[in-house]
């Protein structure tokens, strides 16, 4: 008779680097979605506008800057509303930035329960992404509402059939979202400095994600380059694409995307498990 | 025993830490470590580290928190951990609930193991108790499923039917505790390890935790490791005892032999207390096992030399969960006075113990009457036993669940 076979598990000082645990993170689905059910409940506890603060944020932001780049420093959108570019860039890109800021403190924000308890570690950063999809869920529903209400005002805007692609997009940008954030995160519970980066380095990448300022401004001036190999811009122009038809999308831009996320979330998976068994001792 | 009867098996386990801040040396490390690594050679700090003695400077900046540990758990056993503060019980807790991994050698299990670390894990003050039962279970392992099974039996073991409702942040801190613990009492996992949770809650509510542990491990056959201080807690729950030192197994076996080894080295510490002392050379009892009526007499003998004026002498006595039972002091005796002189004994007898059987320790304070002031205290300056050698002399003794105070006391009928 095999008794080493026998053994539930085993704790050893190294971890399967690859192992993505799926089999307990499934055990512990449950505390996924609790975790989820927190986030949602206790985000607006005890303010007056609750949920509300979910639509001011993008909508305000997408005002400001159609004033401020739109109306005063006159770029063109192309025969797009300036509103609705910003809007669906902005609900695009918070999404991203969410996931990406959100899950980067992991480590650092769980500690006391990281501390105390076992369970896989992963579950935390998945349930960050998972309560921010609904968020979005309910931006995007705002977008959907300027959106009809501007092709009843006679915009040109038209949807194409590469909008049924838009979960694709969706799981790029959360994959690459987690991604780096599991590698920031990992990577904070030593080098804190990497806290301060992510804060303003998210706001420069804004810039050059074609957010706010699109690809045409950056042609005129010769500053492809700038955005050419930032996987995000890529995907805001491609969900822009889909959802308003203009934009420009090139084959390699959305195969790089792709691969570029892929890689990025295996790679931060690596990390995070990497860190995940001693973290506390360093943190 | 078979050996398919082992549930847990810990061999050679070993964990390094690295003292001081983290800063500057922190990359250079990892890069070498890093560099040793990819040529296939051996981690190069895990050769050098000492162990680990809180109170020698070491001149390496790794310690091993612990060394070599091992030993097996059979299913159904409860096994209690003791040692000092520094021993290694909080890191071997933690690796085996996982919360960190060891530097070197495995742990291998059959069961899944919870841990108990803390009660509350997890609590949001924003949600209600119902919300954070559900949210603390799932923490812990449990399915929602089974806190559906369990939810009533939970709410009504904590006590808390009437605020289950109400956000966490409205609780009192004992309620929050309660239901904290209600919801580990429901835990049932196949190991489950607890450290020093019951010191929680009023006394009404640690008796109901006690007896909750002990149902666990009695009726349930559940395996159970359980960490604490309270010589008490350890001896009324669990058969076998592992005592820690330095970060190394210093003994297992049945808990009343380790309790013993544990409190007699705690006697040679006495003696490193009072090295330290400026004013006592020496305390010595007439005898360290005392019975309960028995008298307790205490020699404090003084140094050769000191320049200071004392004439005041304080006794705490406190029990083995640092509770202080009684005090005796020079100024309570109206008939004493005189100043002590080096090389002076000084004799404190109390005619008789009335103290259920178990282990005590005591500090010293000297200093002077008037004004009242100690000039020096000495924790842990002496220990004593008390026994019980048959004081009721029909064979009849108490345990500590009903009093700490024990008394011979007289009955007459219709006299």
């Amino acid at each position: 008779m095999n008794k080493e076979q026998s053994w539930l598990y085993e704790i050893t000082p190294k971890n399967n680097l690859f192992d993505l645990n799926l089999k307990e993170v499934w055990r512990y689905r449950d505390l996924l979605f609790l975790f989820v059910k927190r986030d949602v409940v206790t985000m607006y506890k005890q303010t007056i506008l609750g949920p509300l603060w979910y639509l001011i944020q993008p909508l305000f932001t997408s005002i400001i800057f159609t004033l401020v780049f739109n109306k005063i420093a006159n770029i063109s959108t192309g025969g797009i509303p300036p509103f609705l570019f910003n809007l669906a860039g902005i609900t695009s890109w918070n999404y991203f930035k969410d996931c990406l800021t959100e899950t980067s403190d992991t480590f650092k924000k769980n500690q006391a329960i990281f501390g105390k308890v076992y369970f896989p570690r992963v579950i935390m950063p998945m349930s960050v992404v998972i309560s921010n999809l609904l968020k979005f869920g309910i931006q995007f529903g705002i977008f959907v509402c300027f959106y009809v209400y501007f092709v009843f005002k006679g915009s040109s805007i038209s949807p194409n059939m590469y909008m049924l692609t838009y979960p694709v997009v969706l799981l790029c940008m959360a994959m690459l979202g987690l991604g780096l954030g599991m590698i920031t995160s990992s990577m904070v519970t030593k080098y804190r400095d990497l806290t301060f980066l992510i804060s303003f380095g998210v706001q420069l990448l804004m810039y050059v994600s074609l957010v706010s300022l699109p690809y045409s401004l950056f042609k005129e001036n010769n500053l492809t380059w700038a955005v050419d190999y930032n996987p995000v811009a890529h995907i805001i122009e491609y969900s822009r694409y889909v959802m308003l038809g203009e934009g420009s999308v090139s084959q390699f831009g959305i195969l790089y995307t792709i691969g570029i996320s892929i890689f990025v979330f295996f790679f931060g998976i690596l990390v995070f498990n990497k860190t995940e068994k001693s973290f506390i001792d360093t943190i | 025993m078979e050996e398919s009867n082992v549930i847990l098996k810990v061999e050679n386990i070993s964990k390094q830490y690295r003292l001081g801040t983290l800063g500057t040396g922190t990359i250079s490390h990892d890069l070498n470590r890093w560099w040793h690594q990819i040529r296939g050679k051996e981690d190069p700090y895990l050769k050098i580290g000492e162990t680990n003695d809180r109170s020698t400077k070491g001149t390496s900046e790794y310690v091993w928190a612990l060394k070599d540990i091992s030993f097996e758990v059979k299913k159904g056993e409860i096994i209690g951990i003791i040692g000092k503060n520094g021993a290694g019980k909080s890191t071997l807790l933690k690796i085996l609930s996982r919360v960190t991994g060891p530097t070197t050698g495995s742990i291998k299990t059959k069961g899944r193991i919870a841990s108990l670390l803390e009660v509350g894990t997890g609590f949001h003050p924003e949600m209600t108790g119902r919300e954070n039962v559900y949210l603390n279970g799932a923490i812990l392992g449990m399915t929602q499923k089974e806190i559906n099974a369990k939810i009533d039996e939970i709410i009504a073991f904590s006590g808390c039917e009437r605020y289950i409702d109400t956000p966490t942040k409205r609780y009192s801190s004992g309620m929050t505790v309660r239901l904290a613990f209600a919801v580990a009492a429901f835990l049932e996992p196949d190991i489950l390890v607890v450290d020093e949770v019951l010191a929680v809650g009023d006394a009404e509510f640690q008796k109901k935790a006690i007896g909750k542990m002990q149902d666990i491990s009695n009726s349930e056959g559940r395996t159970v490791l359980f960490v604490s201080h309270d010589m008490t807690a350890i001896r009324s729950l669990c058969p076998t005892t592992i005592m820690l030192k330095n970060g190394s197994v210093y003994k297992i076996g049945s808990t009343d032999e380790v309790i013993d080894e544990y409190l007699k080295i705690s006697v040679s510490e006495h003696d490193e207390n009072l090295k330290k002392s400026k004013f006592i050379k020496e305390i010595s009892l007439e005898t360290n096992t005392i019975n309960i009526l028995d008298k307790l007499s205490v020699e404090l003998k003084f140094r050769d030399r000191f320049e200071e004026k004392i004439n005041y002498c304080f006794i705490g006595v406190e029990n083995m969960d640092q509770k202080r039972i009684f005090s005796i002091g020079t100024h309570l005796d109206k008939e004493f006075s005189g100043d002590f002189k080096p090389n002076d004994k000084l004799i404190c007898t109390i005619d008789n113990v009335n103290l259920i059987q178990g282990s005590y320790k005591a500090m010293v304070a000297i200093g002077t009457n008037i004004p009242r002031a100690n000039l020096e205290v000495i924790h842990d300056a002496f220990s004593f036993k008390v026994i019980n050698n048959d004081v009721f002399e029909n064979g009849m003794s108490l345990n500590r669940q009903q009093g700490e105070i024990i008394y011979k006391s007289k009955w007459l009928i219709n006299e």
